[in-house]
């Protein structure tokens, strides 16, 4: 890398600080109980909006695997969503009614409250649908992995966005609060993923799935990005650069081994299409505040009417950690 | 007779204190050096909690950091400690603060009491084992070196160039040959008193002061010069991964450590609060002489190692993505390529899965949408036939394929008409089975009724595209086996070039094929050809066909009776 680039990156780095310091501004104090976070703690960053339903659940899952502390901004939900959170012992919550699109996707905010609570944290930055999974995650809490990567002076860790489906049309199995949303949307494509390289910030760019097999068949490339490094021992100078899927410095987003080899990585399962989906999608599209004019909106929206079946034969059953790693969808790298 | 312990404790205070505990228990005098890194406050609440018990003292502290001297030292300090206290101590086990004993502290003194003269102490020469890190084997003996390996990488790398370039050496003190080995060992009173006493030790320390990673040589070294039974091996069970860091312990591997039979583990983590449950209360059971055996969890370190150096061929995931060249092989498994087979034989994809008993897919690589075995509009790993899904990356579409399909052969057939992008990859895939017959797409553009100007067009571009392949596959980069015939030699003998196909794949081993595919009606293609040739586009790549309207000798017989497949000899 030249002098020139490490600059243009050094400078893209600090913009999207600067970006942060300024929308700090519009978030508003709910319930903020960040003092209760301890040195060593594990930290969990979620934007969200209308996302009630799915907090119960997603709350335990993470209060299992050892997270200490929620972070969450509420863009503006009235479902209840934010009254819920501020009723829990380790959430802090903040809220806001600014646009989410000028807020770059709600990651101006998240890198605010990264800057300001995630130093020296290792810090999980999610959406209330995504669970993440990791090698051993059924034996080992998160702070056994965390502090392996220490160990091994790694900073960041991978988890690609696994998207998940029902057997069935979206609409036939509703889901009920509390419940596990993989009990319903068990599904996923276990081989059909294409990866390149981006060579300016060093990220792998991951598409595919069930959702550029039934919705992008026709344009590929518009299909969304599945590469996601939502673990990251965090520093005050770091910033997501483009969602979750890379940061800057860039040499965070080396998660993968060049030369022959696996480093260790999860996933994210991603439980996006449930019942509620449907309405979900109705309503983004409505607000246009997504990624690319919401034209993922737009593009379910065509499909939705016909209220599709991701399913196909080849589609595979969710089991566990083991079974994605066989697959090849994840790795232990040399943890065992 | 007994047994003393010397703890070298950092962190997880906590868990240190229970396993001092548990060895003083047992009658164990121990000796704990706390690192000078750690806070006054927390050793004296640490000396503190562990006041109760008279078998525990403290040595004085030294700041322990990784490749430095002070490990030494402090060792050096505890065992005259520990010796001077404990005169009926007649082994002196070394172990750190994240050591967990597995068996009964009474199993170890057995042991140790059945072999009073044995020194256990991992301890090679450097020029015969590989465990260096940093590429440095005899020169951590032979250089200084001032600057740290962790945190002043490159001048520690600078300064060992400098005095290369300059040869400087420096010079090995008389009476020791370097030796080097596991930090964790089991020496008896003697030895170590031999050690510590030596006349020379003022002249030693000076010298492994500037030795890189003394704590890994100096007992080693001088155990050798003292020691009147090196059994080379170290009683705690602790492996390495590929960057020198020690393995570490979960509670999930509680089985693999009781089978084990080893005396001491490390590292642990502290939070593994089975593990600590488990072996530091369960002292029941009944006495197990077994010899220590660390094989199976040997063999599941190893493999993590290996897989995250060497990973799994054939794989491209989210933490494997290797650099062009990188890959160990662009795919996972063998595969087959026919080009020129189905144009030129009559239903040659249900023959070859008969045949040879495999996935036989039609054309995946287009034109139009892949043609999965079965018609399937997705197969494995749901991977889709569509056209646009496939031409967004033709590479990842066929490494797709392999992976998905892994443990069963597959077999697809290409052409010139195919998307090319991918010739090249199979080309240079060893696992790749090519098998042409050279020419054999002018078969199709003879039996459409297109103008001719069209087809004259076409036939240029597809042996254009075909020769390219070809020149791919006879290239010194190639690494694919390829068989390549030109369609007239088929024509002449098709059953050489079918049988030879088949017994490149390896699958069967039938001598002679039982049937053959029906080949084409070639009537009048000799004519075609020549035609083309007349309007100038002359195709070289089938071979000669006479230009004649041509009867061959094979069109003789009644069409329902079908030709009897013959073999040729070689």
């Amino acid at each position: 890398m030249g002098l020139m680039d490490a600059y243009k990156l050094g400078r893209e780095r600090r913009f999207h600080l600067y970006r942060a310091l300024r929308k700090r501004h519009q978030l508003k104090p709910v319930s903020n109980r960040a003092r209760k976070i301890r040195r060593r703690d594990i930290l969990a960053f979620t934007t969200l909006r209308n996302e009630r339903v799915r907090l119960p659940y997603f709350l335990e899952y993470y209060r299992d695997l050892g997270v200490n502390h929620f972070l969450f901004v509420d863009n503006d939900s009235s479902d209840g969503s934010r009254e819920y959170l501020a009723g829990q012992e380790d959430c802090s919550v903040w809220t806001t009614s600014a646009s989410y699109r000028q807020s770059r996707y709600g990651m101006d905010w998240i890198n605010w409250l990264l800057m300001r609570y995630g130093h020296e944290h290792w810090c999980l930055t999610v959406d209330p649908d995504e669970f993440f999974v990791y090698p051993f995650c059924d034996t080992r809490p998160m702070a056994a992995l965390c502090d392996w990567l220490d160990a091994c002076e790694i900073r960041s860790f991978s988890a690609m966005l696994l998207d998940m489906y029902p057997k069935g049309p979206l609409s036939a199995q509703p889901y009920v609060e509390g419940q596990d949303p993989l009990e319903i949307a068990c599904w996923f494509d276990a081989g059909n993923y294409t990866i390149s390289r981006n060579w300016k910030h060093g990220n792998l760019w991951i598409q595919g799935g069930p959702r550029m097999r039934v919705f992008f068949d026709d344009d590929p490339w518009k299909a969304p990005a599945l590469n996601k490094i939502p673990l990251v021992r965090w520093s005050r100078r770091y910033a997501y650069n483009s969602s979750t899927h890379s940061l800057l410095p860039r040499g965070l987003n080396l998660v993968f081994d060049e030369w022959g080899g696996e480093k260790a990585s999860g996933a994210l399962l991603h439980t996006k299409f449930l019942d509620t989906f449907g309405a979900k999608a109705q309503e983004e599209l409505l607000r246009g505040q997504h990624y690319g004019k919401s034209r993922e909106y737009i593009a379910y929206h065509e499909r939705l009417q016909a209220d599709p079946d991701l399913w196909c034969k080849w589609s595979e059953k969710y089991i566990n950690w083991r079974q994605l790693e066989i697959l090849g969808l994840m790795s232990k790298g040399n943890w065992a | 007779m007994s047994v003393g312990i010397v703890m070298l404790v950092h962190t997880a205070l906590g868990r240190a204190e229970q396993v001092a505990r548990h060895w003083a228990a047992a009658g164990c005098p121990v000796v704990i050096h706390v690192d000078a890194k750690v806070s006054d406050r927390r050793y004296k609440a640490f000396r503190e909690a562990l006041s109760d018990v008279a078998l525990i003292r403290f040595s004085s502290r030294h700041v322990c950091t990784w490749g430095a001297w002070g490990i030494v030292a402090a060792t050096q300090d505890a065992c005259e400690m520990l010796l001077g206290d404990h005169a009926e101590v007649q082994h002196v086990f070394l172990s750190s603060g994240s050591c967990l004993p597995l068996r009964p502290v009474d199993e170890l003194k057995t042991y140790l009491a059945a072999r009073p003269r044995t020194d256990f102490i991992e301890s090679a020469t450097t020029a015969d084992v590989p465990w260096t890190v940093g590429g440095l084997d005899e020169e951590r003996f032979t250089l200084r070196f001032p600057f740290s390996w962790k945190t002043q990488r490159r001048a520690f790398d600078r300064y060992v160039e400098f005095q290369r370039k300059l040869g400087f050496r420096r010079r090995i003190p008389d009476g020791v040959v370097p030796h080097m080995g596991s930090q964790w060992w089991c020496l008896t009173r003697q030895t170590l008193q031999a050690i510590l006493t030596d006349p020379q030790r003022a002249e030693y320390d000076r010298y492994f002061r500037k030795v890189w990673i003394p704590d890994e040589s100096y007992f080693q070294t001088l155990a050798r010069k003292h020691s009147t039974h090196v059994e080379s091996r170290s009683l705690t069970l602790s492996k390495f991964d590929f960057q020198g860091k020690p393995h570490i312990f979960y509670d999930d591997h509680l089985q693999l450590l009781r089978r084990s039979d080893c005396f001491v583990a490390r590292k642990i983590w502290p939070h593994a609060n089975r593990l600590y449950r488990v072996f530091l209360t369960d002292a029941e059971g009944a006495m197990k002489r077994r010899e220590p055996n660390p094989g199976k969890i040997d063999r599941i370190f190893s493999t993590a190692s290996e897989r995250r150096t060497r990973g799994r061929t054939g794989l491209y995931m989210q933490s494997r993505f290797p650099r062009e060249g990188w890959e160990g092989g662009l795919t996972g498994a063998r595969y087959s390529v026919f080009q020129g087979f189905t144009e030129l034989f009559e239903d040659f994809e249900a023959w070859l899965s008969r045949t040879a008993g495999c996935r036989v897919h039609g054309q995946i690589f287009g034109p139009g949408d892949a043609e999965f075995s079965g018609g399937q509009q997705v197969i494995n790993g749901a991977l889709t036939a569509k056209a646009a899904l496939r031409d967004h990356s033709p590479r990842t579409f066929l490494t797709n394929l392999i992976w998905n399909t892994r443990g069963e052969r597959q077999c697809f057939q290409y052409s010139p008409r195919a998307n090319q992008a991918v010739a090249w990859d199979m080309a240079k895939d060893g696992n790749a089975h090519v098998s042409v017959i050279a020419g054999a797409w002018a078969v199709p553009l003879f039996r459409t009724r297109r103008p001719f100007e069209e087809i004259r067009r076409e036939a240029a571009r597809l042996q254009r595209i075909e020769h390219e392949f070809l020149d791919a596959l006879r290239s010194p980069w190639a690494k694919a086996r390829a068989q390549i015939w030109s369609m007239a030699e088929v024509v002449e003998a098709p059953s050489e070039a079918l049988q030879a196909s088949i017994d490149e794949m390896g699958l069967r081993t039938a001598r002679r094929l039982p049937e053959l595919p029906e080949m084409r009606d070639l009537t009048g293609f000799g004519a075609f050809l020549q035609s083309l040739k007349n309007q100038g586009m002359h195709p070289y790549l089938m071979g000669d066909f006479p230009a004649e309207v041509d009867e061959p000798a094979q069109d003789e017989e009644p069409d329902d009776k079908p030709r009897r497949p013959y073999m040729v000899k070689k």
